[in-house]
């Protein structure tokens, strides 16, 4: 597995417009004309509740499916002066839960300053942890007590209770890692019953396939889980993978491209599209972009809306746009719908 | 035609109904039937479809339950189980035979 990221290898696909050129390329049935029948095009927004914020695309880890292209030589990380302009939009909008995402978002300087103010203001704080990073260095040793002491929800990828799964998709030896950093989050009451410290793991497929039913592959997780490891979580988000950067990069190299882009078009479902998760989400880049998702920031289509930078925050304007769609969309649609939180359906 | 089997033709199944709507949709109304939550899981008859896929040798049959199963949640330790139980099936099913061959050799040799 390369440890470098696409963009420090110099790769087509780091280009947002060799993928999209990519992503259309084919006359697969364009994603808007599965909307028109539905009455979904254009899509617009229900209620925004959930702030997406990337805090930077440094990561400890270089996961062969990771759609933001993250790893140790990505060097794009949040200032605090870009933290402070969504703190200021936080305070002044009804805007519930604030999702913090990488790369690693602890890497970034000022996540626990970060954290500490949103939870000031009373927001639920969702930290999409990959767990290494909570034994990778002695500095990161006590976020667990940190976690802990905000009630901060943790969301880690954890995509099968298996080494050899896991490991040829996040890399040698992250299993035994990510199972020693989950025993260390259970030992301050992550995960267990009655101390409302929530930990949900993530489950996408490990290859070329759909994710099957979340809750016959959260079954199998805690019984696996527990009985070899006795580790306890909440819930398991089930997501299938965006064929966009780095997953878009395997399946063209193992050629399983045109089969998995049938396989999400023919399982385009209008329930799971009602759902999709940009519909009440707003994603923010580094440098403080607007975008309708977390994939559309990664192929860099900014929110259509006048202004496209927090600097221009507009609510309203926001509320009413539509919402960018192109034929990767088709990762969130397919089954029972996939999103940040899980499957929708 | 260069070959039997084509990859591409799996996704064509559902055109057999092309020349015979009638017994076409019965057999996959039959199929989803058979194939929903029952007394078994999904899963269980997943696996044993792929099991008989291998004692029928269908490539497509192959093909589709191979992914179904990952799917579903099965390892490959699960798979290749499954698949030993069709190995074992067919291979008993040609040894068995051989009660039959022993009664025959006893029967015709002094």
């Amino acid at each position: 597995m390369s440890m470098k990221s696409l963009k420090a290898q110099g790769h087509e696909l780091a280009s947002e417009t060799a993928q999209l050129v990519k992503l259309n390329e084919h006359d697969f049935v364009k994603f808007k004309d599965k909307l028109d029948p539905i009455g979904l095009n254009p899509l617009k927004p229900t209620k925004i509740d959930i702030f997406q914020i990337n805090v930077g695309k440094m990561c400890n880890q270089v996961c062969k499916h990771c759609h933001v292209d993250a790893g140790p030589d990505r060097k794009e990380i949040m200032t605090r002066e870009t933290m402070e302009i969504c703190l200021d939009i936080l305070s002044k909008h009804d805007i519930g839960t604030v999702d913090l995402t990488g790369g690693a978002p602890e890497m970034n300087p000022h996540f626990r300053w970060f954290v500490e103010e949103i939870k000031k203001l009373g927001k639920h704080v969702i930290d999409r942890c990959n767990l290494t990073i909570i034994n990778a260095n002695k500095k990161y040793h006590d976020l667990p007590e940190f976690f802990a002491k905000h009630n901060i929800e943790i969301a880690s990828s954890l995509p099968h209770y298996t080494p050899n799964r896991t490991d040829r998709q996040r890399g040698d030896g992250v299993f035994e890692r990510s199972i020693d950093a989950l025993q260390r989050l259970n030992a301050v009451g992550y995960g267990k019953e009655g101390t409302g410290l929530l930990l949900n793991l993530v489950y996408n497929p490990t290859g070329a396939m759909l994710p099957g039913p979340q809750e016959v592959l959260k079954a199998d997780y805690k019984k696996q889980l527990f009985d070899k490891f006795g580790i306890e979580f909440n819930d398991l988000f089930v997501i299938t993978n965006i064929p966009i950067s780095r997953y878009l990069d395997y399946l063209i190299a193992s050629g399983n491209y045109e089969d998995y882009m049938t396989s999400l078009i023919d399982a385009f479902n209008p329930e799971a599209a009602k759902g999709v998760m940009c519909r009440n989400t707003l994603s923010i880049s580094w440098d403080g972009y607007i975008y309708d998702c977390d994939f559309n920031q990664m192929l860099d289509m900014k929110v259509k809306t006048n202004g496209t930078h927090l600097k221009d925050f507009d609510f309203e304007a926001l509320s009413n746009r539509e919402i960018i769609i192109d034929q990767h969309c088709y990762g969130c649609t397919a089954g029972l719908g996939s999103s940040c939180g899980g499957q929708t359906v | 035609m260069s070959t039997y089997y084509k990859p591409e033709d799996l996704k064509k199944f559902g055109n057999i109904t092309e020349f015979d709507k009638e017994l076409g949709d019965k057999f996959f109304d039959y199929y989803g039937e058979v194939f929903k939550e029952g007394a078994l899981t999904t899963r269980e008859k997943s696996l044993i479809a792929l099991a008989v896929s291998h004692a029928v040798q269908c490539p497509y049959c192959i093909d589709a339950y191979t992914s179904d199963t990952i799917e579903k949640g099965c390892t490959e330790e699960q798979l290749m189980e499954a698949v030993h139980v069709a190995a074992a099936i067919r291979g008993g099913a040609s040894l068995v035979h051989g009660v039959q061959m022993m009664e025959k050799t006893k029967k015709i040799l002094m």
